[in-house]
């Protein structure tokens, strides 16, 4: 776009970059305070990361929310690519428009309306049929993959539209019966997008309270309803740990990511390169 | 084209009661309330070098993709080899296609691309490997086999989807504007490499195009498609030489065109008085003496010459130099006649102007003049 | 496929050779309505199947029971079914001033919030797309890495800097700027400083997307025909990064109206939003069939939105 930044907009930049990391930094300073009372600095130490390294809470919560995490991510994922896939390339089928629909609604729908629905399906569901008698794990990450997967459809969507239909068609010409077109052409060309939608699903997993809340059961405490526990009561110095490490270990995969997918544009560079530099 | 033709130059007429290799019918297709392509009828035959021109939105491309399977027909019914086309789904077809885009598959070497055809038919995998070697080396790539197409420049993805599309030996294969992509100089070198090896190869060719030039070097015959309809089908001599109609005269090269009556009909010669000259045809052609017709004469069919005297008779006006175009190779002089009309003509400049010779220039007085064999007569 | 595999492939009988390829037809040509099967079966029991559940109940009797609400169908033992359907629910709700309190407070302050994310994310979405090839990605980075990151920690960090004893307010004592702490924990200042702190990053990608494929050259056109740069953003880029607008303020509207976590870890119990009153009436007072209800009315106020959004972004996909 022409013309460089404006003052004003550097400024509103600026204060927009500080007002989104300042809290952050500081939460992760104060995880280092020696004092029991968070805002009160009396020193630095690293007492609390020990404290949440002996807490068997924790861990189990961890543990927890990561299993949930990678099954929900991994069969949200499947039916998100399923779901994607039918919207873009199957044209008009019966009940598009109330497929459709359920894809976009979760994307906005408060968390409190879908998971009042979900507790109130499961006990429903248990008085017809007796399961699920127990609230938990399994009913934890039912609703997470219901919720998760249309966003997963989200991302598959965008770039199945973007990436056109030249090549299944070539494929197609080729020889190759749809459902072959399917595994040997489109497939792989998704499989950056559907990495994305795995991500992103486990992220969201992870970071769930709402929903998780309404449908845990006695003692199946995942990270954030235990982390929220304790908040409600105020501020905790082994919560301030648990944070930045949580941030830390966050950041350090975020950067991976865009470093791979950094590393992947200058190969691309490379390849454009080494097609010009050459007389045909 | 050069070499000794392995093919027929004239398949469409070396018959002996063959069947055409394909067969249009009334094909019709339309998007809501666009007819795309209007109820046309086309043969094509073993072994031709086949081009549709046209415009864009003229319908060349949708008639591929329908012969290619990937649109359905509204009407009509297409025949490839004696077998009706119409449930035959695109991967069941003995067609095989040149995307305009190449769309060669990125995740794939140049090998496996070729291959992947091969694949699907369940070839054994010695010969999948004898049959991608000999097609690399036709279209000279064998030294790029393990690169991947983001590698490759624009010239060479084009021969890797023409090798990709030639190896399974399809009975027709369908190209969509495959030069357009190209660079001038490239385009030039690739349409003659592209008919040789049509020759060498012996597949039918469809060529989509809107460029006429390519359309003229390669094919054998041609059909010219304006809003979903055939103009005119035949060889480029003939549409060139020969045209139908006005639309056809003015698409392919350029025509200055005059309208008259008819005044003479016989069966060695036709006179027809325009406004501003009498022209003499010295061919027959039926025609109504006293209609209505339209004479058109080609640029370079035209002489010019420096005069100051007026002149008269049959197929000569007098003008004026109106404004000049010079080419290098040719000049376009733009001659005002009496009437206000303004002919194009073009002359190659075949020798340098000296002081003797001097060039034609603005405002000159010029009489120009034509053979009465050049004189193309259109009734539309 | 070699010759060997072709060759070892089951000798069919006459009997199962028919079959075996009605069933392979079956599937080849099928396959499609299995991949639209799975996904839309799951959907509509686990998503669409609860919201009717939801419904029924909105429409029972608190009772004394586990499920602590009536049952819509009976079956009386001579096999006569009534059915019970009471809308005082719904009434209660529309009567007492407390509900309708806070469902206008809630769409109040999700609307404020929305407009103020629009107000400081437009130019700072404005001014990542006009950064330099080498500023944009890192700003995308640093713009996008909060979004990944935990939720309830971001709103959790806000708390320690808005407390009494907080961050901010021993700042601005130490400074002599002030002789109290200042209250902004647990008021509704802190609510709309979580939800626009937490919401943003909803608001900024949706535009940056748009104003990322704008045509650069247009403002050049318009610079090129006399405009100056302020009559350029607002008849020119304005107007056109409005889909981006609307897909950002749908982003934050509809879910911030129903926050559940932010009014209660910011605002206490001093902020009403609707998203809290449905789980107290739900967690504490056991009241099933109200909360039921609550989320109902909820639901249609926000079904239009919603439906808005869906259009938009089916308009969204058809461009791209």
């Amino acid at each position: 776009m022409y013309g460089k930044r404006s003052r004003f907009l550097t400024i509103m930049l600026t204060l927009g970059l500080a007002f989104f990391y300042i809290p952050m930094i500081l939460l992760i300073i104060y995880s280092f305070n020696y004092s029991k009372i968070v805002p009160v600095w009396g020193g630095w130490s690293l007492r609390w990361y020990e404290v949440l390294f002996q807490s068997e809470e924790v861990w189990s919560a961890v543990s927890l929310s990561l299993q949930i995490a990678f099954i929900n991510a991994t069969f949200a994922t499947i039916l998100g690519a399923l779901a994607g896939l039918a919207m873009v390339r199957f044209g008009r089928f019966r009940g598009r428009t109330l497929f459709g629909g359920m894809l976009v609604a979760p994307l906005v729908m408060p968390e409190v309306i879908t998971g009042l629905s979900l507790l109130v399906f499961f006990i429903s569901l248990n008085e017809l049929v007796g399961w699920p008698a127990e609230r938990g794990f399994t009913t934890i990450t039912i609703a997470h993959i219901t919720f998760s997967m249309a966003f997963v459809a989200v991302t598959i969507q965008a770039r199945l539209t973007g990436m056109g239909e030249d090549l299944e068609e070539a494929a197609a010409d080729l020889g190759a019966k749809p459902f072959k077109v399917l595994t040997a052409i489109t497939l792989p060309r998704l499989t950056p997008a559907l990495i994305s939608g795995w991500l992103l699903a486990f992220t969201l997993s992870l970071d769930d309270l709402v929903i998780a809340s309404f449908v845990t059961g006695p003692g199946a405490n995942t990270l954030p309803i235990l982390i929220f526990s304790r908040i409600r009561l105020g501020l905790r110095p082994d919560i301030n740990a648990l944070a930045t490490i949580i941030i830390l270990v966050i950041s350090i995969c975020v950067l991976i990511a865009a470093i791979l997918m950094f590393r992947q544009q200058r190969a691309d560079l490379r390849d454009q390169q080494m097609a010009a530099g050459e007389n045909s | 084209m050069t070499g000794a033709p392995t093919v027929s130059d004239t398949p469409w007429l070396d018959q002996d009661g063959q069947k055409p290799l394909v067969q249009i019918k009334g094909v019709t297709k339309k998007y809501g309330d666009v007819t795309a392509v209007d109820n046309v009828d086309l043969d094509i035959y073993q072994g031709e070098l086949f081009c549709l021109l046209g415009g864009s939105g003229c319908g060349k491309s949708t008639l591929l993709r329908m012969l290619a399977g990937f649109e359905s027909l509204n009407g009509g019914s297409i025949t490839i080899d004696g077998m009706d086309m119409a449930d035959v789904p695109a991967y069941e077809r003995p067609t095989n296609m040149m995307f305009q885009s190449y769309a060669l598959f990125p995740h794939m070497s140049v090998e496996k691309n070729i291959a992947f055809g091969l694949q699907q038919d369940r070839v054994p995998k010695n010969d999948i490997v004898d049959r991608v070697h000999d097609i690399l080396t036709l279209v000279e790539l064998q030294d790029f086999k393990k690169r991947k197409p983001q590698q490759l420049s624009g010239g060479q993805r084009q021969r890797v989807a023409l090798a990709r599309a030639l190896v399974k030996q399809p009975k027709l294969l369908l190209l969509d504007e495959p030069l357009a992509a190209l660079d001038k100089k490239l385009r030039k070198q690739t349409q003659f490499e592209l008919a040789n090896i049509q020759e060498k190869v012996g597949v039918t060719f469809i060529v989509v195009t809107h460029d006429q030039e390519e359309a003229m070097t390669l094919s054998s015959r041609m059909a010219v498609m304006d809003a979903g309809r055939f103009q005119q089908i035949g060889t480029p001599t003939e549409i060139y030489e020969f045209p139908d109609s006005r639309f056809v005269a003015d698409f392919i090269g350029s025509a200055n065109f005059f309208e008259g009556r008819v005044t003479e009909d016989s069966s060695d010669h036709v006179r027809v008085q325009t406004d501003v000259a009498e022209v003499y045809i010295d061919h027959g052609q039926s025609v109504l003496v006293g209609s209505k017709i339209w004479v058109a004469l080609r640029p370079e069919k035209i002489q010019i010459v420096k005069t100051d005297e007026p002149v008269s008779g049959p197929n000569t006006v007098n003008g004026v130099v109106d404004d000049i175009g010079y080419l290098g190779e040719t000049s376009i002089y733009k001659v005002a006649l009496p009437n206000g009309q303004i002919v194009d003509v073009t002359a190659p400049n075949q020798s340098r102007p000296t002081s003797e010779t001097p060039r034609i220039t603005w405002e000159e007085k010029v009489a120009i003049s034509w053979e009465p064999s050049s004189v193309m007569l259109l009734n539309a | 496929m070699s010759d060997a595999a072709a060759q070892t492939a089951p000798a069919a009988t006459p009997e199962t050779k028919p079959l075996m390829q009605r069933i392979r037809r079956k599937l080849q040509n099928n396959w499609r309505s299995i991949v639209v099967m799975v996904p839309f079966a799951w959907l509509l029991i686990f998503f669409l199947a609860p919201f009717f559940i939801v419904a029924k109940i909105s429409l029972a009797e608190l009772a004394i029971a586990s499920p602590p609400f009536t049952k819509m169908i009976e079956w009386a033992d001579s096999g006569i079914m009534t059915i019970r359907i009471v809308f005082d629910n719904f009434t209660y709700i529309f009567e007492d001033d407390l509900y309708l309190n806070t469902y206008l407070n809630s769409l109040k302050i999700s609307t404020t919030s929305t407009f103020l994310c629009l107000l400081f994310g437009y130019p700072i979405a404005y001014a990542i797309v006009r950064s330099g090839p080498v500023a944009k990605p890192v700003l995308l980075f640093l713009i996008i890495l909060p979004f990944w990151t935990s939720f309830l920690l971001r709103v959790y960090a806000w708390m320690g800097l808005l407390a009494d004893q907080g961050t901010i307010n021993n700042l601005l004592i130490s400074l002599g700027l002030i002789d109290e702490p200042i209250r902004m924990l647990y008021t509704e200042f802190a609510v709309y400083v979580g939800i626009v702190y937490t919401y943003m990053p909803f608001m900024i990608l949706p535009l940056y997307a748009n104003m990322e494929k704008l045509d650069g050259s247009l403002n050049e056109a318009a610079a090129d025909l006399g405009s100056r740069p302020t009559n350029t953003f607002f008849k020119v880029t304005l107007p056109l990064t409005l889909p981006g607008i609307i897909a950002g303020c749908l982003l934050v509207f509809i879910p911030a109206t129903g926050e559940y976590v932010i009014p209660d870890l910011l605002g206490g119990g001093n902020v009403n939003m609707i998203g809290r009153v449905l789980y107290n009436e739900f967690s504490r007072n056991s009241d099933w069939p109200v909360a039921a209800a609550v989320a109902i009315v909820l639901l249609f106020l926000l079904v239009l939105p919603i439906m808005v959004f869906q259009y938009f972004q089916g308009k969204a996909s058809e461009a791209s």
